[in-house]
Parts: C-alpha cells; structure tokens; sequence
C-alpha cells in the first residue's frame, strides 16, 4: 500500500483533472484503456486483488484438503477420538468440553470446534459458502440492478415511478433488519418462486436476500445515467434511425452504465460476505450444520471465554477477505470514475 | 511614471502531471503602471489563469513549482511565506473570477462574505465592517444594497454576483485589481456594465487593472496596453493603438483578424486560428507558433527572444520576420491568418 | 415553506403505508407454506396454529389479512407465541436503550470522522493520510459483531482480570437513571464497536468532499481575500463539505436508532429493540421480527422525512424552493 509509486499516484490523484492538457498525450486513449492502465500502476490494490482470488482458490480446495490432509469432513464428529500430537495421544475434547486449540500438523490444524470437529476443513468449507454466496448474490444484485436502472431510466413515466418506489421502499428498511425479516420467513417453508421451488434450509435462501437487499442500491445511480445518458445524441440518432427500444438500451446505453456496475461489483460481494456473516450470526443466513464463516463466527463467541481461536480464526479470514475486495474495489473505482459516488450499507 | 507598480520578471509556473511537466508559465515579464490597465489576450489554455492566480500567490498546490520574480513595490511574491502573501491578498491586490455564479461561497450571506474579508485585515467592528460592505455594493451598483447584503449568493442574478464580487475586492482599496475573464460568463448587457463599473473604478480611484479576456471589443474599449500570450508564453506586448494598428507577431495578425477594420462594426471576440496550440508538456522549441504560422521560415526553429524589434522599447514581439516583411505580409493576407478555414468552423 | 411540510408529510404517510404492506407480504405471503405454522414459532401444537390463524385472519382475504396484521400491531395485542410476551410493550422497553446506543455512537463517529476527514484532507497523498486509509479500510471490513465480541472478551473481560479492576464491563446495561456513571461505562465499548465502521467510511467520505470542495471557486475567492488558511478550511472548505455528510448521517442515524445496531445490541447484551429482534430468530419466532422490522423502517422513513425538513430550513437554497412552491 506504501510503495512509493502508491503515493506519487495518490499525489496526482487528485490533479488529473483539471482542465485538459491542451493537445496532451491522454486524448486518444478509450476509458476502458486508461482505467486498465491506471490499474495497472497500483500495485498494491492489484496484490490485494490477487489475495481475495488465492482465497477463493483455496477454499476451492476444500475437499482436496479435508480428505489429504486432515483426513476429516466438515460435518464429521470427533467427539470422542484422540489425536496424537508431538508423540503425545490427546482428546479432541477435553473431558471439561474445552476443544483441543491448533495443532498446527495436518489433522486439525487449526484445533476442533465444540462438536470435535476440524476447524481448519470447516474453516475451508465455510469460506467456499460465505464466497459462493457473496459472489453469486452480487450476481444477481448487478442483473437485477441493471435491468431496474436501465428500465426506470430509459422510460421514465410510470414504469420508473413504480419502480423507483420499490427501490425507495426497500431503501427504507434497515439492511440488517429486512436481511433477518426476509431469512427468517423464507427459512421454514422456504420460497416457491412460479418455476424455481426453494427449500428453508437451502443457500439459494441467503443468496436470494442478500441479492435484493442491495439492489437499490445499484439501481439508482444507474438509473441517474441512463436518465442523462438518453438524452445524449448518440441515443437520439439511433433512436432516430428507428432503433427498437429493447435493442438501444442493450447497444447503446447498457455499454455506458458497465463501468458503473464494475465498480460496484468487488464492493458488493464484499458487503454481501459481510451481510451473509452478520444474517448467518444471528441465524437468519446459513443454517448449521452446514458451515460459513459467520455460523462459525457465531459458534466461536458462544465459546470465546474457553476457545477462543473459534471466534478469531474465521473473522481473521472474512476480514482479510472483505479487505481485499475493499481496497481492490476502491482501485477500480479511482481507476475507472474517479467521481463515481458509491455507498453501501451492510 | 517612475517605479512601476508590479513587476513581473521571467515568471515560469509548471505542474507536474499524470502525462507529464505541464509549463503553464513560461518566462513572462511585464510590468504594470499605478492607474494603468493592462490587458492580456490569448487563446483558451494558453496559461493566463495560472498566470494571474500565481500574481496573487495562488498558486500553491503540491505539484506546482513557481520561478521568477513578482514584485508588487518592495514585495516579493514568488517565494513569499503565507504571512506576507495574506497581507497583500486582498489588502494590495484583489481579483475577480471568471465564473461570478460559483465565486461566492452558497451558504454563506453576501454581506457576510464582504466583511469576513475587512475583518481579516483590520481590526473594525462587525457592524462597521457591515456599514462599509453596504456602501461597497451600493457603490458598485446594486440596488437596494442594505437589504441585499442579507442575501444569499443564489438569490443574486449573475451580474449582480459580479457586482458583489468586485465590492469584496474594493473593499480594502487595492492598488492591483487582477479581473480574470470578469464578463464571460454574463449576458452582453451586463458585460457592459460591468466593463464601464472598471473603468469608473480605473478612473475615479486610480485602480490598476490587469484584464484578462477574450473580448477585444473590451480591450478596446478599456485596455491602455495589451499584452499577446501564446503557450506559456508573451508573444507581443504594445500599447493598445500599437496593436490595433501595428501588430508586429503573426499570432496576433490571428487573432485580431476578425476585427473589421473600416466598417466600424463593433469588434468580435478573438478569431480562431487554425490548428491547435502546442502541447505545454515538452513544447516545442524555437517558435511556438511556428507549426501553425503560413510565414515561418528555418531560423524560427532556433531560439526566439521578445524583443522590441520594431525599434519602440514599448512594443517587443516574439517573431523573427523582419519589421518590414511583416508589415507587409500583414497586408497582404490582412493578417487573416488561417481566417478562411476557421471562419468555416465557426 | 408549510407547503413543503405538507407535501413532504403526505409522501411519508404513502411510504409508510407501502411499508407495510412490504413488511406484511414478507411475513405472510411471500415464503411458503401455511402462515399460521410460521408464526407458531418452531415447535407448534395443532390448536395454537387453529387460535393463530384465527387470531390473524389467515382463513380470510388477502386484505383482511393484512388489516388484521396492522390491527394486531397497532392496537398492541400482538403477542410473541413463544414467549407469550406483548411484542410492543417488549420493543418499548428496548428503545431508551437503543436511542442511548445510537445517539453515543452518533455523536462519537461524526467527531472522530470530521477530525480524521480533515487530518488526511490536509495531508492527501502523505503517509499518515495513506495509513489513516489503511485504517479505515479495515474498519469498514471488520464485522461489527466479530469486532465488538472480540472487544467484550478482551477489554472487558479479560483486561479486568488482569488489572483487578473494570476498566470497561463486560457487556450489558445499567439504566441511566440507576447509575448516570455505570450507564456510560456500560456504553463505551458498544460505543466504540459501532462507530468504528462509520468512522472508516466517513471520514473517506469527509476526505474526499474536503479535497473537492478546496477546488471550488468559491474557495479560491475565500483565499484571494487574504483569509487565514484555518480560517478558509472551517469556514468555507469544511462547512461546504460536511453539507452532504451531514445527509448520510441523519440516514445512517435513523437506521441505527430503528434496530440496525441490532449486532451491537447482541453482542454487548444491551437488551435494546435490535437485540429482542435478535433473540427471536433462533425460535423463529415471528411477531417480534415483523414488529421490530416495521418498527426500523418506519422510523428511517420518519427520520428522513424529519431531516428533510429541518434541511429546508436550514439550506438557504432548499429554502428558496420551497418559498417559491408556496
Ligand atoms: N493545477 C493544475 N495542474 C495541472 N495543470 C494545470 C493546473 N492548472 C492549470 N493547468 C494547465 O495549465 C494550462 C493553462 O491553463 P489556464 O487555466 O491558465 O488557461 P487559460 O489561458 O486561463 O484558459 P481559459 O481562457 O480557458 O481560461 C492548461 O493547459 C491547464 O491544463
Ligand atoms: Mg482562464
């Protein structure tokens, strides 16, 4: 982050805009080159970057560790096994219900949780949910926000005040709250949705809130460009050459609001990892036995007096990994639109 | 007239860039006479704002490096530590801004803002400071200046705002008034009355001006001499008859091509000349005008002084052509330089 | 101006009500399943679902659902099936100690952001704004509820043992008019924990805002007149900036004090209105998550109405709008 090409970028930062340098070098370079080229620059962003993407990668390899290395699943019990370590044979739990601490050797690394089990597999398994489901929900919170955004902003009238109200109303709940409102109902019956059937206990549940909840808050700012954007001249010719609405918005406009969406996606899968461990803590996310580090979270402070390293170890690893999407994301923010507003509530 | 009021000696203002050194300023002399106005002209981007910003010791962001000499009577500027520069702001020098509209602090009332500067400079009651701000803005015309000075910027109409903005900069009786496009922003209407408001001011108070614009009707109108800028640069300086009658520099043959010359139409802003100005990062050397000039020959590649070349010591320019050749190849095209292709454009 | 007011008044009230009807189809008509069941909480017996649907109309149209639903709600009679508890009556009793959470933290993230917004400001590009950066973005990283436990253990807990004495308690609280002393020693920690977030982001905000707002003309001109630096910087830099912080924090202030300091209430066993929702998950127990929910959303929206207003009266822009509207 302090390398000296660090700070003399910053220190330009905040002077590459002002009026243009006439005839300067910058002009004939596309927004999406000189983004790539800033980026480039900021070395450290990038480093960040690549720790979020050996993060996933290793939790990838969750199965590949727990059968070759710790010899354990992420569900299986050892409530009553022994495991020798430095030649000594120790319980996994101790006869007080105390959970053998990090072993720091292949079988339970890093010490057994209350129920025995091996905290590095789950440590591992429970990132690939909390990943998956932070990644995937940003998915869809980019698909649902664009299509909103670009809808409200491209035909305004009715379609946008109807839509606009939705997004202001689901703005008005407390992120956490409509998280814990909408988890908690779904998670008995779970959803039917026309074709697509839910059950309560499924990740698809967590996915689906989390994945609405921030959709508002793609959806207005994109809606705010395409508002300006439509007006443009380039949207008034091919509009006048008889384009068909569905094909502008797709051909002209949609290319327009991309670097808006790229900036929000590293911040949005980082606040629905966040809100994911937050839901999942107060067990309205991920429901147990099946692992994510905010489960995880929520099992090691029940036992932080005793065991401690439960409740660091996966925190330590949701806020490495939400502060590599962080300072990534910031990155690309600064890279592609210095300007650009971005705000998200977890 | 003896000592002039401000001299300015081998100015050189540069900014260090994302694309480069940026020399904004680039060895600029002049001096400025008690009760003279001075105006200066020149292309958009060519440095005359970094220019009158760094009079007022402005200049002041981190990637700025300043050289030279600016002395306002036994002052230096250039170098000057933040205390000595405060008591000339405003005090000695004052300036007034392109853009009245955003010049004014929005929330804060306009009377407010005339004595917050008085107070910064003497030691007066808030109520005495508030009577002389109310006689300011009656005296620079606005109506019903009592009540007004209890107004906010946005209830001002834009000439008014300059009205206001030119009572802040009279409030101490400057000696300098630095006005940087003063009239661009306004309606022509009000441009002229904000133009003969100066000229009162000049006259009546002895006020020295230095006007930057693009309106040479203005600079006709108010200017005793004029100074050509071109990249960074000076490229002729003359009284205002000498350039109107006499312009010795092929640039100012361009930019003086759209005033009429016989048919007394009122005179148009500067004409626009083909090509684009050099780039001010590694500009070229020799000449500066020399790619877009119709007349240059080899020896303006070499290096190019101003000087009084036409033998009066009040009237140096930048180009090489002998006096004669000059006079006569600004008869031959009547110095509509490049007019013809840009008169299409425009 | 009262035509604003008006105006601004009636748009809430539709708000409001949409809310609800939001809140409502969450609960009662989105998830599958009988919502009868649902409400019964996690181990229901054949009558009290019978009593339940009755009780809440479920037999009957949609629309009479939901007038039962607000009617329950309104009227307090809602009760929790698991704890037969007065859903209202439980979330009053929450809320002094919410407001006392969210007002602290309030106050304690916007002084310390404003301080550090300036420091970096001042020094963009310089070590100490680079590592103030690094700072603050671990702080909007960090899970509150993970930091705040970790605090309690640590701080509370913990650093107690060691120094014999409680330099800070180990979580819950003390009404104020027990002990004025031991209910803000109770509060420091919940304090800290929940503004560190807000902290990181503000001040990034506040930074950003200060470094825009120095290149406004507006600025130039305070400079030109010969003013101080300190004084250009509060008078005409700051205030100018805090004007859209001032905006975020009314919004976060409404989220915070309507529940969403729900992670802090829980972990520092504060017994506010987030906390009683909280408790309610594990028995999915129904009514009190949908009354604390509505309780949230009404109150960001009424807050918000509220700021808008006094910002009317305070922007003298906003102001002249509304004047000419009237
Ligand atoms: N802070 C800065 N950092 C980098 N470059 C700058 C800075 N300020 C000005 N410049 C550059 O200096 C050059 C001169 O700008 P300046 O504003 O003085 O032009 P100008 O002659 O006033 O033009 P106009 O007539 O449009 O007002 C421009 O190329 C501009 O990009
Ligand atoms: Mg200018």
């Amino acid at each position: 982050m302090n390398t000296a090409a660090d700070r003399a970028e910053s220190d330009l930062q905040e002077f590459d805009s002002p009026p243009a340098v006439t005839g300067g070098g910058e002009a004939g370079i596309g927004p999406w080159r000189l983004a790539a080229r800033r980026m480039r620059r900021r070395r450290g962003a990038l480093a960040f970057g690549l720790i979020f993407v050996v993060l996933v990668a290793v939790c990838l390899l969750a199965p590949v560790y727990a059968d070759l290395v710790a010899g354990s699943g992420p569900y299986e019990n050892h409530l009553t096994d022994q495991v020798t370590v430095d030649g000594q044979s120790v319980n996994v739990v101790g006869y007080d219900g105390i959970p053998i601490g990090p072993t720091w050797q292949g079988e339970f690394l890093l010490g057994a949780d209350g129920n025995g089990r091996d905290v590095a597999v789950r440590l591992l398994y429970g990132g690939r949910n909390s990943l998956l489901i932070g990644i995937a929900s940003a998915i869809i919170t980019t698909i649902l926000g664009l299509i909103v955004g670009l809808l409200a902003g491209y035909f305004r009238g009715w379609t946008d005040s109807v839509l606009s109200r939705l997004m202001d109303i689901l703005w008005a709940f407390p992120v956490i709250l409509l998280g814990i409102a909408l988890g908690t109902s779904l998670a008995l019956g779970g959803l039917a949705l026309g074709p697509i059937d839910i059950s309560g206990g499924s990740l698809a549940i967590p996915i689906f809130v989390i994945a609405i909840i921030y959709v508002p808050y793609l959806a207005r700012p994109i809606r705010g460009e395409v508002l300006s954007l439509r007006e443009k001249e380039f949207v008034e010719a091919a509009r006048a050459q008889g384009m068909g609405s569905l094909r502008l918005i797709a051909s002209e406009i949609l290319p327009n609001v991309l670097s808006t969406a790229l900036v929000f996606f590293p911040l949005l899968v980082a606040n629905a990892i966040l809100l994911e461990a937050a839901l999942s803590f107060l067990g309205a996310g991920v429901q147990p036995p099946e692992p994510s580090w905010g489960t995880m979270i929520d099992e090691g402070v029940q036992r932080i007096i005793t065991a401690p390293a439960l409740a660091i170890v996966p925190g330590v690893m949701l806020v490495l990994t939400v502060l590599a999407l962080n300072v990534f994301g910031e990155a690309v923010r600064e890279s592609l639109d210095p300007k650009a507003k971005v705000r998200i509530e977890h | 007239m003896g000592e002039p009021l401000l001299t300015v000696s081998d100015l050189r203002v540069s900014f260090r860039t994302e694309g480069g050194l940026v020399q904004a300023v680039d060895g600029v002399s002049f001096d400025l006479d008690r009760g003279e106005v001075l105006s200066i002209v020149g292309e958009s981007g060519c440095g005359k704002s970094v220019m009158a910003m760094t009079l007022m010791g402005l200049t002041a962001s981190r990637n700025a490096s300043i050289s030279g000499s600016i002395r306002l009577g036994e002052t230096e500027i250039v170098g000057a530590d933040d205390d000595s520069l405060r008591s000339i702001r405003g005090e000695r020098m004052a300036m007034i801004f392109q853009n009245p509209m955003s010049s004014l602090n929005p929330v804060q009332r306009i009377g407010d803002q005339i004595v917050e500067q008085i107070r910064a400079h003497r030691d007066v009651s808030k109520s005495e400071a508030m009577e002389r701000a109310v006689y300011l803005l009656n005296a620079v015309g606005v109506p019903d200046a009592k009540a007004r000075a209890r107004a906010y910027p946005h209830e001002f109409s834009g000439g008014m705002r300059q009205r206001a903005m030119i009572a802040m900069a009279l409030s101490l009786d400057p000696e300098v008034l630095i006005a940087d496009e003063p009239t661009t922003a306004l309606d022509v209407t009000i441009q002229a009355q904000i133009i003969d408001l100066l000229m009162e001011l000049n006259r009546e108070m002895g006020l020295a001006v230095i006007l930057i614009t693009h309106d040479l009707g203005v600079v006709a109108e108010i200017a005793n001499r004029v100074a050509v800028m071109y990249a960074g640069q000076l490229v002729e300086e003359a009284s205002l008859d000498g350039l109107f009658y006499d312009p010795l520099h092929p640039y100012s043959w361009g930019l003086l091509g759209s005033v009429p010359r016989v048919d007394g139409e009122r005179p148009k802003r500067l004409a626009q000349i083909k090509g684009q100005p050099p780039s001010l990062i590694d500009p070229p050397k020799g000449c500066r005008f020399r790619e877009r000039c119709p007349h240059a020959f080899e020896a303006c590649e070499g290096p190019v002084a101003l000087e009084p070349r036409a033998g009066d010591p009040g009237h140096p320019d930048r180009c090489l052509l002998p006096v004669e050749a000059k006079r006569d190849l600004r008869k031959l095209d009547s110095g509509r330089i490049g007019l013809e292709e840009a008169g299409a454009g425009s | 101006m009262t035509r604003f007011i008006i105006k601004r008044l009636a748009s809430m009230v539709l708000v409001l009500f949409a809310v609800s009807v939001i809140t409502f189809l969450i609960f009662n008509v989105i998830p599958n399943g009988d919502p009868a069941v649902r409400m019964a909480g996690k181990q229901p017996t054949e009558t009290q679902v019978q009593a339940i649907r009755e009780e809440w109309g479920f037999d009957k149209p949609i629309y009479v659902q939901y007038a039962t639903t607000m009617k329950l709600l309104f009227t307090g009679q809602m009760v929790s099936y698991f704890s037969q508890l007065n859903v209202v009556e439980e979330i009053w009793k929450g809320v002094p100690r919410t407001f006392a959470l969210a007002i602290g933290a309030a106050i304690l993230w916007m002084i310390f952001a404003i301080a550090l917004g300036l420091w970096s400001a001042m020094r963009a590009g310089g070590i100490s704004d680079n590592l103030l950066n690094v700072f603050a973005l671990i702080g909007i990283s960090m899970p509150v509820f993970w930091l705040g436990a970790l605090m309690n253990q640590y701080l509370g807990f913990e650093l107690s043992n060691v120094l014999g004495f409680e330099l800070f308690p180990n979580g819950g609280y003390v009404e104020f008019s027990e002990s004025p002393w031991q209910w803000f020693h109770h509060l420091i920690l919940p304090w800290i924990a929940l503004s560190v977030l807000f902290i990181g982001f503000y001040s990034r905000v506040l930074r950003a805002n200060i470094i825009e707002t120095m290149d406004e003309d507006y600025v130039r001109t305070a400079r030109a007149k010969g003013l101080s630096d300190r004084r250009v910087l509060l008078h005409h830099v700051l205030r100018n900036s805090l004007i859209p912080v001032v905006t975020l924090w009314g919004l976060d202030f409404a989220v915070v004090i309507g529940g969403g300091a729900i992670l802090t209430e829980t972990v520092f066993n504060l017994q506010g209105v987030g906390q009683y929702a909280a408790d309610a998950i594990g028995q999915l127990d129904q009514p009190p998550i949908l009354a604390v929910t509505m309780f949230g959303a009404f109150f960001v929206v009424f807050f918000n109405t509220v700021i808008d207003i006094v910002y009317a009266a305070l922007d003298p822009r906003i102001r002249l709008e509304a004047g000419d509207s009237a």
